[in-house]
């Protein structure tokens, strides 16, 4: 059986930030339509690799290889508009736009039509623009967000927020997408909601899921496979119930909650 | 379509500008007022552009200017005018028509690309260094014209008094009001369209979250580079305007005090509102015609305005809405920002 | 070999103005994360200050000259501070204590600025004015050179000062908490001191040097504009930044590298109105390939 290419392969991955080392060598493998969770105490350093990733720090040394593609090197939104979508622990929407607009954003990278297009909305303009809102509506009612089009996300409850967030993140339908702690202040029925919605998009639209996290039930829910880091390293790899009886990893965590 | 506001607004301002100068309604001051006020709606929207709806920090504005009346004026006057710094034009009357547009025009190109000074520097600062880099930009142009002794440095240049005469004398025509006009109407339809685009959403992205717009990508670096060269652009083609309306121009016109008033001007009708900019640039022309008796004491009105803004009305006339989301009746006869795209009203708004 | 000599001299007396400018600039920058746009013109308050004050005393006062003199720069200081003090209780403490966006701040501190110098404008005139002559001219010959007494003064005065500054901020408790409170303002009334008066502290020691710098300028080069202080002013503040905006040794190195640099380039074949266009293409250089300066600290923002 010919064995696929991996989705994202990450090498060696190693940052320091001062004389701190964030990320220490490393490494792992995502395959298409896995939802990978990559989990650790705070300050481990998951954050950072996603950054690495995304090209909003360059790595001291490590390869990263997005579909086969170098990504080191290359600025966030060549990285970004290669297929990888990604959310924030802190929810960045722009706050000055509407949600339409968030999603509109999202597709700058390929626009079909120039500056002069954009200064005197010429024909050309007027179609892409009709297009690019029809597919926004689109992925907002496959949402159920399609109400909220037109208002600020500031004002959206916190769970509507986040729905609206990971929404932004497939509008280019990438094939990676990136979550990181997408439960973050959720109480437990926002969390089901959420798995459901994790396991629906990765379903649909084909995604490959890596998700930093540290709730458990989403954790040993949805993840088929994590990864666990302690002070930038590697300390442990496999599935939940693996993981979940490490004692290594038991001793780095000590003591989160059990949902 | 009952949308005809904008038409009707354009023609109307048409009639009184242009119209009624070329009947000769007008005496030459309130001639002059009018062009000022159009010259420093263009300079806000411009700056608006920049500070407001991309959210940078530029406080050196009047460099852009500068450089598109003095690139402009060399260039008429050279080609058009007998002078002396250039001796007799080059070329006759007739050409004029042509020769002052194109030279507008040449001003804002260079005037853009001097932007790129600003622009460059704003991939990686923000804020008050951004703000030290725009005011040595400002320093710089005057520094530099100062030092070309040839084109009078700080005792100043002029001659476009002359270039104004060889047009009139081709076609008796009010020439600098039409031409006021026209990079008016089209510094605001051009901004004005550019901030509803898919496009220049990009910029009110990168003020509320740089590094979202990145990773959602968009070409952040590409959208400041456009972004500055269209603000300063526009700002080189006042300032192309604004030299042939003085006749006489130095690099102290184009320093920290004309950078002020910009800012006043922008500030006061509120960051990311054209309406507002517009409403502002009339009435601080004004306000500064009328306090002429105070004599050098009226430049203090323009700090004075700044400070009281900053305490206690930041957000200045209108923030960042625009006419018709104020007066929701305006609706019917112009188009509110959002509309244009979207088919189904969705949520009632 | 003497023109060389002359030329450190001039660079030390000039470095010397800039420096006691830039270290306001730079203490207000360290305690407030604010450029105080409006310090360039808080030096021009104490040259017009120093310039009405010597001019009484002169006239009214009968006083053997060392008197006049200290008087002169104590209550020249003093006004100075006054001024500065009060663009701070009346601009930023209102918009700090709202919680402000420092655009607004910076805003303010630069329209300030513009106050002070249309307020001289519309005050006093266009023409310039003449500082008055506090004390007779001489010179001495020091190995070969001639020097004057005014350059002397200049020099050691301000080494004097900025020495004295200097151990204030290193060596003092008030100068720790200067230093303490950009990176935690919650350590320093836990120090016992107050935040408040420590700022006020911090804005009358930069205008009492700038307000030094003022009187020695003017006794240097008796000429006034009310412009002087966007001309000199923005040199000082140049200083700072290629020093390291928030250092105040950065500062004091800044103003003495700057200095001789600009000293250098008048006495150097180019035209002497290259040394703004130097001096500001120095800055963006600097600005450019680092942003934080000689001595400044970068800091990092998380993403």
């Amino acid at each position: 059986m010919a064995s696929e290419q991996p989705v994202l392969r990450i090498e060696g991955l190693t940052h320091t930030f001062g004389g701190l080392k964030a990320v220490s060598d490393f490494s792992t493998e995502l395959h298409r339509n896995e939802i990978v969770g990559l989990i650790g105490p705070n300050g481990a350093g998951k954050t950072t690799v996603f950054n690495l990733l995304c090209g909003l720090y360059r790595p001291k040394e490590g390869d990263l290889l997005f579909e086969g593609t170098q990504l080191r090197g290359r600025r966030p939104h060549e990285i970004t508009s290669l297929g990888i979508g990604r959310t924030f622990q802190n929810i960045r929407l722009w706050n000055e736009l509407s949600v339409l607009d968030n999603l509109r954003i999202g597709h700058s990278s390929r626009l079909g039509y120039g500056i002069v297009d954009a200064f005197f909305h010429t024909r050309r303009m007027r179609a892409t623009e009709a297009e690019v809102t029809e597919q926004a509506m689109e992925l907002l009612r496959s949402f159920g967000l399609e109400r909220h089009a037109e208002v600020r996300p500031r004002n959206l409850p916190y769970g509507l927020q986040r729905r609206v967030e990971i929404c932004r993140a497939l509008v280019m339908r990438p094939r990676l997408l990136l979550l990181d702690e997408p439960a973050a202040g959720m109480n437990p029925g926002e969390i089901n909601e959420l798995m459901e919605l994790i396991s629906w998009v990765r379903d649909t639209y084909g995604v490959t899921v890596w998700i930093i996290e540290h709730q458990m039930r989403i954790i040993m829910g949805i993840c088929e496979r994590l990864q666990v880091l302690n002070f930038g390293e590697t300390i442990a790899e496999g599935t939940p119930e693996q993981i979940q009886g490490d004692p290594v990893v038991i001793k780095a965590y000590l003591g989160e909650p059990v949902a | 379509m009952e949308r005809r506001g904008t038409p009707l607004l354009i023609g109307a301002t048409f009639l009184l500008t242009v119209g009624a100068s070329s009947l000769g309604l007008y005496n030459s001051y309130v001639e002059f007022l009018i062009m000022l006020i159009g010259i420093n709606i263009m300079l806000g929207a411009s700056l608006n552009l920049i500070n407001g709806y991309m959210g940078e920090f530029s406080v050196g504005h009047a460099a852009f200017m500068g450089v598109g009346a003095y690139v402009a004026s060399l260039l008429t006057v050279w080609l058009l005018a007998n002078d002396r710094v250039f001796g007799l034009p080059v070329l006759p009357d007739g050409a004029s028509i042509l020769v002052f547009p194109l030279a507008l025009v040449v001003g804002a190109v260079a005037a853009a690309l001097f932007s790129l000074l600003v622009a460059v520097p704003s991939f990686r600062t923000r804020g008050d260094y951004l703000a030290i880099i725009t005011l040595a930009v400002n320093f710089i142009f005057k520094s530099v014209i100062e030092n070309l002794d040839a084109i009078g440095g700080p005792r100043g240049f002029m001659g476009m008094g002359g270039v104004l005469n060889a047009m009139e004398r081709t076609w008796r025509v009010p020439w600098l009001m039409i031409w006021v006009f026209v990079s008016t109407v089209l510094t605001l339809y051009v901004i004005s369209r550019y901030v509803r685009s898919t496009m220049g959403k990009g910029i009110v992205a990168i003020r509320d979250d740089e590094i979202a717009a990145e990773v959602m990508a968009v070409d952040t670096r590409r959208l400041k580079v456009v972004t500055f060269m269209l603000g300063c652009g526009f700002a080189g083609l006042a300032g192309g305007l604004h030299a042939h309306l003085l006749g006489f121009i130095n690099p102290s016109s184009y320093f920290i005090l004309q950078s002020v008033m910009v800012m006043v001007i922008v500030y006061l009708g509120g960051m990311g509102s054209l309406s507002g900019t517009v409403i502002s640039a009339v009435g601080f022309t004004l306000l500064l015609e009328a306090l002429r008796p105070l004599g050098v004491g009226r430049w203090l009105a323009v700090p004075l305005i700044l400070i009281l803004l900053m305490r206690f009305r930041p957000s200045g006339l209108m923030g960042d809405r625009e006419l018709p989301e104020v007066f929701p009746w305006l609706r019917r006869y112009f188009p509110a920002p959002e509309d244009r795209f979207l088919k189904e009203t969705v949520s009632g708004q | 070999m003497e023109t060389f000599l002359q030329h450190l001299l001039n660079g030390l007396q000039w470095g010397s103005f800039l420096a006691l400018i830039a270290v306001g600039y730079s203490m207000v920058y360290g305690v407030l994360l604010l450029i105080n746009f409006a310090h360039g013109d808080i030096f021009m308050v104490g040259a017009y200050s120093g310039l009405f004050i010597g001019a009484f005393l002169l006239r009214e006062a009968q006083l053997p000259t060392w008197a006049v003199v200290s008087l002169t720069v104590l209550l020249t200081m003093l006004v100075t501070s006054a001024v500065g003090v009060a663009i701070e209780r009346v601009a930023y403490r209102p918009l700090r204590r709202k919680g402000a966006d420092r655009l607004y701040l910076v805003i303010t501190a630069l329209m300030f600025g513009l106050l002070l110098e249309y307020g001289n404008l519309a005050l006093l005139g266009a023409s310039d004015r003449q500082f008055p002559t506090l004390f007779e001219r001489r010179t001495f010959d020091i190995a070969g050179l001639s020097v004057s007494n005014v350059r002397l003064l200049v020099i050691v005065l301000s080494f004097l000062a900025m020495g004295l500054t200097w151990y204030v901020v290193q060596k003092t408790k008030w100068g720790m908490a200067m230093r303490a409170i950009s990176y935690d303002r919650l350590a320093v009334p836990l120090m016992g001191i107050k935040v408040d008066n420590l700022i006020v502290g911090t804005f009358v020691i930069g205008a009492s040097l700038a307000a030094l710098a003022g009187v020695m300028y003017g006794t240097a080069f008796p000429i006034l504009s009310y412009d002087m202080g966007l001309l000199v002013g923005w040199q000082a503040f140049i200083a700072a930044v290629v020093g390291g905006i928030g250092s105040v040794r950065g500062a004091m190195v800044g103003g003495y590298l700057l200095g001789f640099t600009q000293v250098l380039v008048v006495a150097s074949p180019l035209p002497s109105t290259f040394r703004d266009l130097i001096t500001f293409t120095v800055l963006l250089l600097i600005l450019a390939v680092r942003p934080t300066g000689l001595f400044g600290v970068a800091r990092r923002t998380k993403v």
